[in-house]
């Protein structure tokens, strides 16, 4: 990078170093240092229950994220190996409902199945399947096509039937893929909240779930922050076993050219691709199509009262559910709004600090994934619990939602905007450096302009982010300040009545907002030109676009 | 050992809609060494890989020891082959390389790295059986393609330009050797390349990829 | 070099400039806030307009000048908890709703602004006992209790139940649909009615009985009652209510019945107290203290029976002949010590949770 001042880049990176202390570090301490004491530990840790929840979202993760790979790389290899009509379509299907929030994607699967799987801890993993899928696909088939089919070939010509072959060559060499695919949906999955809370029968309970109920049900803020703390404790001794797990097994594979996908020729292999496209893309569609399905299905029959009639949450004449959906929709729609502003500023000023400044630009770079690795829950809960006594006392503030979302956010701006920084300055800034441009002037007008694109496309990430926030947004939410997930999660518990109708609607309005925002990713960042480099990092980008 | 007898009769293939292959036919001989000459691109190597298996013709028949092999998957015909890249698998030491088709034939463990060390021996390898693939000259790595692929007896060999990419004396030195290898096995071996010289020196016989076209 | 400051000191003032912008309209709107309505937070049956209830708040404001919104805030267990969170900087001023079920931790949680209302010398001591020092004040009193859809047992040829043991009998399996105690206020009332009929150390057994002859649990009292209730249009005919419930049938029955189409289960009856306080940290004191004395008044507490369908705190208010006629009155409702309940609520919701819903 072009030497810039010095105080320049501390002036740009003040803004969200002062965020990610405030919002991030403060909040974060208190709930250590305020709420958990021996008594709440011993509470805790002593009650049985508490360890059979561990267990629970232990086991529950561990077979989703071994369904969602074993299920994901049947496509993962018609993608990698087949070009066939729609195959880009097909995995932007999958990104969308990756993408999709995670009380929509429940309540889609809750749309979807009969009544006798309603609230099971079969619907739980069959979510978190469909869910996770994309990672599983994207992460894997992006190796996968990198793997030469004639080593594959190989191995057949030595005497390996295809499972042997699959087995001995494939696996191992794309395992580093799945490993990481399996270690991103073992994370979604250990923290799953949005979906437990609209699927699972009401004992069906992760640690998120408890942090959550113990806090807002009964009131045990103490108790709640030892679970806060027990899940981050666990994620990170997972994260650091991963971590040596990846390094003992890492190989330097060189990367080769990719294998170019071949059109099904023979019948046989017609008659494959369109059947796993085929079931693929009803697994994705299905769902989105059963949302409006459900909207239009009210206790009288078929019809759009639900979406004719979505202002009104009255139960009987006199009583209502306290919640407007429209307002919850024009509070969505601001939220969103400032979190974009808010983290696409922080962001932009944050990437371009990091880039200008190499070691301490490394470590805020660090610093402000955190925020992704901490369960959202965790995230709203401490804010709430810090932010509670003058001159601190923004739990009212009209900005403390979006600021919460603008924090997982940031990172993902950060994503899309650094890496195009990073390649675009050598090459151009040097040219203007030697045309006789000062630094920062050439700075400014060679790198800056350079900006735009990605920021759209990291503001648009913010945007989906913001919308589908359900875990931090739970706690921080007030009375008539409801967002269109949490009204989601309202409606969808009355079950069999115009309420819950209503709650597809809404949830049909934020997945096609959703899929619109994902279009408008793909799109944009194809024109940026820099798919490539996009590619790499997308999964990790749209990662956390569903808390 | 005594190599197979390979007939291809009217083997037609086509990538949407473009004939890449039109009714080739084409005996060899046990124990025969042809080599398929012909420009780049015009159908040698999805010809070779028809005969393995990997690729399925849209019409025409493969019989190997004249029995009709069209439908056997490739892991079940019996041959070997080497391809042009190598394609050693980077996550298996050199030993375990070679040492892979006897695996998948069941050998049992000490047995087939006696046998995997032994042709390591033979092609000039002596030893170097823990080396990482990944860190093999290209001309080791050749070698140990040829051992992989040779240390099963397969009664039909099948080299898809082996020894290009090469420099000259490497080359020249390969060709040498490959030349001894294939007469020491008796394998039947069908070599695709695009270099005259090469194909003169290792083959008994050369074909034309056009003269056994259109071959009703 | 000016070129760089220039460009900070821009983003900075951007940054202000958007920041400053936003703040000032909420001070406005705070500040209009001041003059104007003051917020009621209420739990989600508390009627947020079109009864005489809401046409009594209106005069209240035609009067005082002192607008009341209504705010529903869910369950009361939800309501609670979330005032908890927010304590010291409410999301209203005056809170309607809290039971004797949940009081102590209401009080110790400092939800509550203590106060003394002006009308307290109409409310009988065995209520106004229960807060001897003003920590909130009792406007209503009703019974949670076992209701039964009376077409609906006839139609299985069932008779009604009529005692706590009655529930397990398989007779009358999965007919029953009943609240989370760690959430709804009738479903911790129910919990300990269960209690004070067999004991702290056999409301565990009974609990296991009616869970194997399938108890349904849900969130909240809207939820059981318009969502699984068979005589709202669910499928379960008996449903932890209020004694009120069957009156209020009859009020709202699309035609008009001579007898009540729902019933109660005496013997399952549990006393609940209501209460309203101003919520401490309100910026708007005086008028939230206006608020609970005018919730107090006979006025506004001889609506209640037929609104909130719960019986008036204030002692000298005649019922309402439907509310006489059809609302059921146990002669002793049960109850336990406050002090027991304060002691044992989260361990016994925590061991119901486990043995119930698992």
């Amino acid at each position: 990078m072009n030497r810039l001042p010095g105080g320049l880049v501390g002036a740009l990176v003040i803004v969200p170093v002062a965020g990610l202390a405030i919002l991030y570090a403060w909040p974060f301490a208190t709930l250590v240092i305020e709420a958990v004491d021996k008594e709440s530990i011993r509470s805790v840790l002593g009650r049985s229950r508490t360890w059979s929840i561990v267990w629970f979202t232990t086991w529950q993760a561990v077979v989703s994220t071994l369904l969602t790979v074993i299920v994901g790389l049947v496509p993962a290899w018609v993608i990698a190996r087949f070009d066939f009509a729609g195959r880009r379509i097909l995995l932007g299907l999958l990104t969308a409902l990756f993408v999709l929030p995670t009380v929509v994607m429940g309540a889609a699967i809750l749309a979807l199945l009969p009544d006798t799987l309603d609230r099971t801890v079969w619907a739980v993993l069959g979510a978190h399947v469909v869910f996770n899928l994309a990672v599983t696909v994207r992460a894997v088939g992006t190796v996968w096509e990198h793997l030469p089919a004639d080593m594959e070939d190989a191995a057949a010509t030595l005497g390996a039937a295809p499972l042997v072959v699959f087995r001995e060559i494939t696996l191992p060499l794309i395992r580093p893929a799945v490993a990481a695919a399996a270690a991103i949906i073992f994370l979604f999955t250990f923290t799953s909240f949005g979906v437990i809370r609209v699927l699972g029968a009401p004992g069906t309970r992760t640690i998120e779930v408890e942090v959550w109920r113990r806090a807002t049900q009964l009131g045990q803020v103490d108790q709640a922050a030892v679970l806060a703390l027990l899940q981050l404790i666990i994620l990170g001794f997972l994260a650091i076993w991963s971590a040596r797990l990846a390094r003992r097994h890492s190989r330097a594979l060189e990367l080769r050219p990719l294998a170019r996908p071949q059109k099904p020729r023979t019948r046989r292999d017609k008659t494959v691709v369109s059947i796993i496209t085929g079931s693929t893309a009803l697994v994705a569609i299905a769902p989105l199509t059963a949302l409006v399905i459900k909207s239009l299905s009210t206790p009288s029959g078929w019809s759009v009262t639900a979406w004719t009639d979505l202002g009104s949450t009255e139960i009987r004449p006199g009583i209502t559910l306290g919640l407007n959906p429209l307002d919850a929709l024009a509070n969505s729609l601001q939220t969103t709004a400032w979190a974009t502003l808010f983290a696409t500023g922080v962001g932009a000023l944050a990437s371009l600090g990091i880039a200008a400044a190499r070691r301490a630009g490394r470590a805020l770079d660090a610093g402000l994934l955190l925020p992704i690795g901490t369960s959202a829950v965790t995230i709203g809960f401490g804010m709430l619990i810090t932010f509670d006594t003058a001159p601190y006392d923004w739990r009212s503030e009209w900005w403390i939602v979006p600021a919460g979302h603008a924090l997982v956010a940031v990172p993902f701006v950060v994503r899309s905007t650094l890496g195009v920084l990073r390649s675009v300055d050598p090459q151009l800034s040097l040219a203007a450096a030697t045309l006789g441009a000062a630094p920062t002037r050439a700075w400014r007008e060679v790198v800056v302009p350079h900006l735009w694109r990605p920021l759209a496309v990291g503001a648009a990430f913010a945007a989906a982010i913001s919308l589908g926030e359900f875990g931090a947004t739970s706690f921080l939410s007030r009375s008539g300040g409801e967002t269109l997930p949490i009204a989601i999660e309202q409606l969808l518990a009355r079950t069999g009545s115009l309420l819950q109708a209503k709650g597809y609607a809404l949830a049909t309005i934020l997945a096609a907002a959703t899929v619109t925002l994902v279009i408008v990713i793909d799109r944009t960042g194809d024109l940026a030109g820099h798919s490539k480099a996009r590619s790499g990092t997308l999964d990790e980008r749209h990662a956390d676009a569903r808390r | 050992m005594r190599g197979a007898d390979v007939e291809l009769s009217g083997i037609s293939v086509s990538f949407d809609g473009t004939t890449v292959l039109d009714h080739v036919s084409l005996s060899v001989t046990t124990g025969e060494v042809v080599a398929l000459l012909g420009p780049s691109g015009g159908g040698k190597s999805t010809l070779l890989r028809v005969v393995a298996g990997i690729i399925a013709p849209d019409s025409g028949i493969v019989r190997i020891d004249g029995v009709d092999v069209t439908r056997t998957p490739t892991h079940r015909r019996g041959i070997g082959m080497v391809f042009q890249d190598n394609q050693l698998f980077p996550h298996r030491s050199t030993l375990d390389n070679v040492a892979f088709g006897l695996k998948m034939a069941r050998v049992g463990r000490t047995e087939r790295q006696r046998q995997a060390g032994d042709w390591l021996a033979r092609v000039g390898l002596d030893g170097m059986g823990s080396r990482k693939v990944t860190e093999l000259s290209g001309g080791e790595a050749k070698r140990v393609a040829l051992a992989r692929t040779l240390v099963n007896e397969p009664r039909l060999v099948l080299l898809d330009e082996p020894l290009t990419g090469l420099d000259l004396k490497l080359h020249n030195k390969l060709v040498d050797e490959l030349t001894d290898l294939l007469r020491a096995t008796g394998a039947t071996a069908l070599l695709v390349t695009h270099d005259v010289d090469e194909a003169a020196a290792i083959a008994d016989r050369t074909v034309r990829l056009d003269e056994i076209q259109n071959a009703r | 070099m000016p070129t760089p400051r220039i460009t900070a000191t821009a983003a900075a003032i951007t940054l202000a400039i958007t920041a400053c912008g936003d703040s000032t309209k909420r001070t406005e709107t705070t500040h209009t806030r001041m003059s104007e309505p003051i917020t009621l937070v209420a739990y989600e049956s508390f009627p947020s307009e079109g009864t005489s209830v809401n046409e009594l708040l209106s005069d209240f404001a035609d009067r005082t000048g002192i607008e009341v919104e209504i705010l529903i805030a869910g369950d009361t267990g939800t309501m609670l908890s979330k005032a908890e969170l927010t304590a010291g900087n409410p999301e209203g001023d005056v809170m309607w709703g809290i039971d004797s079920t949940f009081l102590s931790r209401a009080i110790q949680s400092k939800i509550f602004e203590p106060y003394t209302a002006d009308g307290l010398d109409a409310v009988p001591a065995s209520l106004t006992n229960l807060v001897p020092n003003g920590e909130a004040t009792p406007v209503d009193l009703g019974d949670v209790c076992v209701n039964y859809d009376v077409g609906a047992l006839e139609a299985l040829d069932l008779k009604p139940p009529t005692t706590l043991d009655d529930l397990t009998d398989p007779m009358y399996r999965e007919l029953l649909v009943v609240q989370n105690p760690a959430s709804s206020s009738p479903g911790l009332a129910f919990l300990l009615a269960t209690i004070d009929e067999f004991g702290t150390d056999g409301w565990q057994a009974y609990w296991s009985n009616l869970v194997d002859n399938g108890v349904q649990v849900v969130d909240g009292w809207t939820s059981a009652y318009y969502g699984q209730f068979s005589y709202a249009g669910g499928d379960r005919p008996l449903v932890v209510s209020y004694g009120s419930s069957p009156p209020f049938e009859v009020l709202f029955a699309e035609t008009e019945l001579e007898v009540a189409p729902t019933g109660v289960i005496e013997s399952t009856c549990y006393r609940q107290v209501e209460f309203a306080g101003v919520l401490a940290g309100t910026d708007q004191p005086d008028a939230a203290r206006q608020l609970v004395d005018f919730l107090l008044t006979s006025d506004f507490q001889a609506a209640l029976p037929l609104d909130v369908f719960v019986f008036p705190a204030n002692a000298d208010v005649e019922l309402d002949p439907v509310f006489q006629e059809y609302a059921v009155i146990p002669e002793t409702s049960r109850e336990l010590d406050p002090s027991a309940i304060d002691a044992n609520r989260e361990t016994w919701i925590d061991e119901w949770t486990d043995l119930v819903i698992g």
